[in-house]
């Protein structure tokens, strides 16, 4: 057990299992995500992006294992990808800052 | 960068391609064979629906040495076929109604009889397909009038491009390889190649540039239509998503990076019956560049010829033999059967 980890890339390949405890939400779970990434009003390339994107703000290793494979099956290159986890970064980095508007009107209403 | 070949690599030989094929099946049994597959899809034996294509592999040389290519071909290749050999796939042709005679490589371009094998296809009324690598067009002056002699032949030109991307492209088929292909592709489209109602056909062929499994080849090929318009001012008719086979360079390359057995992983998780009744060894006749007979390019570089039953060499095609033939088969047809199939025109569910 030395080399345990929280994160065991075998894992991934497990996902299915899930429905082994709760059959009737994990299969409907399943069929949901299916039917989510089928090429709509979005591609699926565009999907991708959006989950890699995602999978970097929720530091989900299994989803950035699984959606940079599937970034370039659905034919993304590296600059659309780095730039779709910029997006990710800046509403990570946004989300914090937009904060300080928060702060600077609590700081207003304490100070003279 | 050398062939495997020219390396003396272990790899070169097919033989040993063969042997590491098998050792991931014999390895804890990890991975159903694809022969146990086909039975449970209720095909076993493979045999042929009909003989619609000759594909004829005129040689191994090419001016490219791209990091994926099955054939092991490059500019240090020398073998290459004969026009005597050539005319007996034209006698055999004119022996049938086989409509489509597919050249490829190496890059066919480059045999010295490949002009006058193109104009004796087209005097038989058939359609020729050249599997043309873009870059030999522009790679030296006496390829630059191909548009046009592919033009007067109608020869439908299918060309690799893996991405729009130069990033993309370069790292698989070498450094400069994007900004050369362009180049031919416009050359291509100034005589009608990839222009509506040109009646000129100019395909483009995605395989991906790594470990893993094209994706849609109607979403890959809008995006590549747009992207190329848009950035490249370039068209074309059709993309063709193919999978890369795990063998020859493409092998070494998953053995060199780790990636071989994830990607057997994929292959056989994506097994396709629907893919695997559509394969094309069942309407294709691979001839090799001394003449002997194959079901697929594939088989071809790894040494399977036809089954014993059928004529193992050209000069002795027999249209029934052939037809009755079992279809040879190991490891690397995962590639062909996985998710929406793959063969020399593109997805075939």
């Amino acid at each position: 057990m030395d080399n345990a980890t929280y994160y065991n890339p075998a894992d991934l390949a497990k996902f299915g299992n899930i429905t082994a405890w709760q059959q009737e939400m994990g299969s409907k779970f399943f069929a949901y995500y299916a039917e989510v990434f089928k090429e709509g009003a979005l591609s699926e390339r565009e999907k991708a992006l959006i989950a890699l994107a995602v999978a970097h703000a929720v530091q989900c290793p299994y989803c950035i294992d699984a959606y940079t494979t599937d970034s370039l099956q659905k034919g993304a290159d590296e600059a659309q990808m780095m730039e779709a986890v910029h997006v990710a970064a800046a509403i990570k980095g946004g989300s914090a800052l937009v904060h300080g508007v928060q702060m600077m009107n609590k700081a207003k209403e304490l100070t003279m | 960068m050398k062939s495997l070949h020219a390396q003396h690599h272990a790899l070169a030989d097919a033989g040993y391609q063969l042997t590491v094929l098998s050792q991931a099946e014999a390895e804890g049994a990890r991975l159903p064979s694809f022969a146990s597959q086909l039975r449970e899809s209720g095909l076993l034996p493979l045999q042929p629906t009909g003989l619609s294509v000759m594909q004829i592999n005129v040689g191994k040389m090419c001016n490219q040495t791209c990091r994926h290519c099955h054939v092991d071909a490059g500019p240090d290749r020398t073998e290459i076929m004969t026009r005597e050999t050539m005319q007996l796939c034209l006698d055999a042709l004119a022996a049938t109604d086989i409509e489509v005679v597919d050249l490829t490589g190496g890059a066919p371009e480059m045999n010295p009889d490949f002009r006058w094998l193109v104009e004796q296809i087209s005097a038989l009324g058939r359609q020729t397909i050249v599997r043309c690598n873009l870059t030999i067009i522009v790679a030296n002056p006496k390829y630059h009038d191909l548009p046009e002699f592919f033009a007067r032949h109608r020869v439908r030109v299918v060309s690799s491009l893996p991405h729009f991307s130069a990033t993309r492209t370069d790292a698989q088929r070498g450094e400069g390889v994007f900004a050369r292909s362009i180049r031919a592709l416009r050359m291509l489209n100034e005589v009608g190649y990839g222009v509506e109602n040109s009646g000129l056909t100019l395909d483009l062929v995605y395989n991906p540039s790594g470990a893993f499994l094209p994706g849609s080849q109607a979403g890959l090929e809008r995006d590549f239509k747009q992207r190329l318009a848009r950035e490249q001012g370039v068209a074309f008719n059709s993309l063709l998503a193919i999978t890369n086979l795990p063998i020859s360079r493409f092998l070494d390359y998953l053995l060199e990076t780790g990636n071989y057995a994830g990607y057997m992983d994929k292959l056989v998780a994506a097994y396709n019956p629907a893919a695997a009744a559509n394969v094309m060894c069942r309407t294709t006749l691979s001839i090799g560049w001394d003449g002997l007979l194959y079901d697929c390019d594939f088989n071809q570089m790894l040494e399977l010829p036809v089954h014993a039953t059928a004529p193992q060499h050209i000069r002795d095609f027999n249209l029934e033999a052939l037809l009755g033939r079992s279809i040879v088969i190991n490891q690397h047809c995962f590639g062909c059967t996985a998710g929406a199939g793959s063969s020399c025109g593109g997805a075939t569910v």
